[in-house]
């Protein structure tokens, strides 16, 4: 599973690469050069992940909802939460072997789902205040950068993640770099945990992804600066000639040639690798298309279209090519790319069975996800098509995780998963709801009813309103 | 007036002989909102007659012959009430040339009327209508000056006649954008704003005479700010600081006659007790609760429901060009009253914060935002509640006449009903 080789980490990578080096060995003896070993060997995890499950203790709650975010639902149902993991879930009367020490929750009239997941989010790379010193999203100085990466970007401090907890319970998100570039730079995927380092917040054995832009945005940021592209042709063909180059680069890689290291290449090379997911902001139908093709010419696959608002006209084409829509429910009109969007674009995808993730791009929006959903799903009914709440709820929990590699770990209330759960005070799907406690990996990080568990950021102390409701 | 909006020559003459018909309706068996902050009201029924809301209540006889719609339980309140929005200006946002939202290269600035940009065939008022919105108030939010210019009031009616009120306020920006545009300090902002007004009153004592040679408003500019000054048209001012919302609420010691309405205020809550005291109306923008800037460090989702408790008049507004969201916005501030230590408003509150909340700050709450007797027959039934996410709206009517709800979004939805193409190409298909 490519999950678990990543997870294992640096020391299987450099295994790898030092197999693919000691083929080309024997072929030809230049290959063990110092720059050949250092364009081989190098380290591919240099800002591992140093976060840590806090402390908890084993937690039942008993009589709620519970949505397991895989389409299920139990009734009075019971969640069991130990070690960080999700240890058992069931109806009233499924045996759970409730450690000592146990928390008891009165979970009824409450509702229970997985940790929500937003796979579009800007949170530290555009955070709250939104002044320029601040803005780092857009390395806009060439139209392909897949050489940066979201976390050397991401403040860790940014008030929004507390209100993404708080409002939204959200517990993983992944930062992307915004869409300037027809390649932005690697995402960077977090748990939703204060720390005063980026490393500190990242998921462990979380696969990389490579955002990518189509459409408006890269062609007018280079356009106006009198350079390719300013079409969208121009978007294809330096998108196409960048992944010749690297396919080139890998084969040289694989052949043991490698003499110098090259950031940008060795994301691309770790896409066509497969090792690295691409997340591709893409508005209209027609060019998903086209980029379904260029995938297939270039040898990868697209996780997910992101902003996919046209995606509902080519629900048959992405349920072909697995990839995910992750979308707004209702955002309209602001761009010429967003002028066909319809509110009934996920009940329209979920009829064709294609994959749908409800994403927020959006400091506000991250702390209403649930509400999304459940707009999208009236809009749905209101055209005879009827989704179950528990499908809706797999919108924003187990699909998202799916679509940037997670969904072994999290995303999910099955037994053995992290603990990442949210006892919400009524239907996630009704607007009068909120999250009530919020666990990530069975520790306790948000509690409505304890304004001590409420996290403050470095930014706001000494403010007005510090440790206020937000 | 209205005028009605069907099309065809038959039903033209229908209307030319009974317009009053054509503008009532009796709707029955409603779960009824009346929008002024009471109780929904059980098998309720709003009778419309000549445009305007005759009765609405629970034992509310309907005359013979007046068309008669069985809401069968379903919600009905009056039209939403936004303000303030850039509806009718703006087509696509980020296609300028679509976009009448702002003119900062324009050498006026209070003179602008933005009645004059109102298109009242565009897309985002139809699918606006479509989400029970019946009433707005469009400001110009940009020019080069600290003045955007005179909003105007419009209704959402598919008929040429968007206009109810032009030329209904002044627009201010005396906040971190009013400061920028009046050159780098809120310093400036007054100076600016202070010798504007002050020109404009002395222009209103000398109306045709010579100017003094050292003004820095254009004729039109100051003659525009004359109604301002005597308090004829009131002024918007968006401001989020709270030492902001102070300063505005002094206004007043130096132009007593100020219409005030103030817009934004993200800090209201740290000033809630003067902005009770002065009687001032708000419009805050629901929802903000991130230190998005050096102005709302302050930010909570509790700002409305504190001042609210307060005593302040305060509604929703601030909407940009998606006042659809409205009723999202107040579900969410009923939301607040079940988590601890937070403020919200009740659902009653909440809906008349979308309704005649926003009418009364716009003064005219005898005119329109809630369904009590004499306001215009603008309704909406709905198919569940309608702060509840998952609700939608089935019927709107504005001034009495039933309006259409198809646009755009709902013609791609039917031809995209069924995603693959037939024996033709979907362009067929319509």
């Amino acid at each position: 599973m490519r999950l678990s080789r990543l997870a294992r980490g640096a020391a299987l990578a450099a295994v790898l690469a030092a197999g693919a080096g000691g083929a080309g060995l024997a072929k030809d003896k230049k290959d063990d050069s110092p720059a050949v070993i250092a364009a081989r060997d190098f380290d591919k995890n240099p800002y591992p992940s140093t976060y840590h499950a806090y402390p908890g203790v084993p937690t039942l709650i008993t009589g709620a909802t519970v949505f397991d975010g895989e389409g299920g639902r139990i009734e009075n149902g019971q969640v069991l939460i130990a070690d960080g993991k999700i240890v058992g879930v069931g109806g009233a009367m499924a045996d759970m072997a409730v450690p000592a020490g146990t928390v008891r929750i009165d979970g009824s009239g409450k509702f229970v789902t997985p940790g929500i997941i937003d796979i579009h989010s800007h949170l530290g790379v555009y955070p709250s205040p939104a002044v320029e010193a601040n803005s780092d999203g857009n390395e806009a100085t060439a139209p392909t950068t897949p050489e940066v990466w979201a976390e050397h970007s991401v403040w860790p401090q940014d008030p929004g993640f507390s209100r993404a907890m708080a409002n939204g319970g959200i517990t993983t998100l992944e930062i992307l770099p915004g869409s300037a570039n027809l390649m932005g730079g690697r995402s960077v995927v977090l748990k939703n945990v204060y720390s005063r380092t980026v490393q500190g917040m990242k998921f462990p054995g979380a696969p990389y992804g490579l955002k990518m832009a189509c459409g408006e945005n890269p062609k007018r940021v280079y356009g106006s600066k009198g350079r390719m592209p300013s079409t969208r042709m121009g978007n294809f063909a330096v998108d196409r000639a960048t992944w010749i180059k690297a396919k080139e680069y890998r084969a040289k890689r694989d052949a043991g040639k490698l003499e110098t290291r090259d950031l940008a290449m060795e994301t691309l090379a770790g896409v066509l690798d497969g090792t690295i997911l691409v997340q591709n902001h893409c508005y209209r139908a027609d060019e998903m298309a086209q980029v379904l093709d260029m995938a297939k010419e270039m040898g990868y696959h697209v996780r997910a279209f992101h902003h996919a608002v046209e995606a509902y006209k080519v629900g048959d084409l992405l349920k072909a090519s697995d990839t995910c829509a992750a979308i707004w429910s209702d955002w309209w009109g602001f761009k010429m790319e967003a002028y066909d969007a319809i509110p009934e674009n996920a009940g329209l995808l979920y009829k064709a069975g294609a994959c749908v993730v409800i994403h927020s791009d959006d400091e506000n929006g991250i702390q209403r996800l649930n509400q999304e959903a459940a707009k999208a799903q009236g809009d749905a009914r209101r055209i005879g098509i009827d989704i179950p709440d528990a499908e809706v709820i797999k919108w924003l929990t187990f699909n998202g995780a799916k679509a940037i590699g997670i969904e072994k770990l999290t995303g999910s209330l099955m037994p053995g998963k992290m603990g990442d759960v949210v006892l919400w005070n009524g239907n996630p799907l009704s607007v009068y709801s909120r999250p009530e406690k919020v666990w990530v990996d069975g520790a306790l990080l948000y509690d409505a009813g304890n304004r001590k568990l409420r996290p403050v950021s470095d930014f706001e102390l000494g403010q007005p309103g510090e440790g206020d409701v937000k | 007036m209205k005028r009605a909006l069907l099309t065809g020559a038959a039903s033209f003459a229908a209307l030319l002989a009974a317009p009053a018909m054509a503008q009532s309706v009796a709707i029955t068996h409603a779960r009824l909102v009346i929008g002024d902050g009471s109780a929904p009201i059980e098998n309720g029924t709003v009778l419309v007659q000549g445009g305007k809301v005759v009765a609405a209540g629970a034992s509310v006889p309907v005359p013979a012959g007046i068309k008669t719609i069985d809401a069968g339980g379903k919600w009905v309140t009056p039209g939403l009430v936004v303000a303030v929005t850039d509806l009718g200006l703006v087509d696509v946002g980020a296609v300028e040339d679509s976009n009448d939202s702002d003119a900062d290269k324009s050498p006026f600035s209070a003179a602008l009327d933005i009645s004059a940009a109102i298109n009242p065939n565009d897309l985002p008022i139809e699918v606006s209508r479509a989400g029970g919105v019946t009433r707005a108030a469009v400001a110009p939010l940009g020019t080069n000056s600290i003045f955007g210019g005179q909003g105007a009031i419009i209704d959402l009616g598919a008929d040429p006649d968007a206009v109810t009120v032009p030329r209904a306020f002044q627009y201010v920006e005396l906040g971190e954008t009013g400061a920028r545009r009046a050159g780098g300090s809120r310093a400036a902002t007054y100076a600016l704003l202070f010798n504007a007004l002050s020109e404009a009153k002395e222009l209103t004592l000398t109306p045709a005479g010579p100017r003094r040679d050292d003004v820095l408003l254009t004729r039109r500019d100051a003659v525009a700010l004359g109604p301002v000054v005597s308090g004829k048209q009131p002024l918007y001012v968006h401001v989020e600081r709270a030492s902001d919302i102070r300063m505005v609420l002094g206004l007043k010691r130096e132009f007593p006659l100020l219409n005030l309405v103030i817009v934004g205020a993200a800090e209201g809550w740290m000033v809630a007790p003067e902005l009770a005291k002065s009687g001032v109306p708000v419009l805050a923008t629901p929802l903000t609760d991130l230190p998005n800037s050096f102005e709302q460090l302050g930010s909570t989702q509790s700002n409305v429901g504190r001042m609210k408790a307060a005593g302040v008049k305060v509604s929703l507004g601030d909407f940009g060009d998606q006042p659809r969201y409205a009723p999202q916005y107040a579900g969410n501030l009923v939301a607040l009253t079940k988590l601890p230590g937070a403020s919200g408003l009740t659902w009653g509150q909440a809906f008349a914060a979308i309704s005649s909340g926003p009418a009364e700050a716009l003064g005219m709450g005898d005119r329109f935002g809630s369904l009590r007797p004499g306001r215009a027959g603008d309704v909406v039934i709905w198919d569940g509640d309608p702060l509840e996410v998952s609700s939608g709206v089935t019927r709107v009517f504005i001034d009495g006449v039933e309006q259409p709800l198809s646009n755009h979004q709902t013609r791609l939805r039917d031809r995209y009903a069924t995603p693959a193409e037939g024996a033709l190409p979907k362009a067929y298909e319509w």
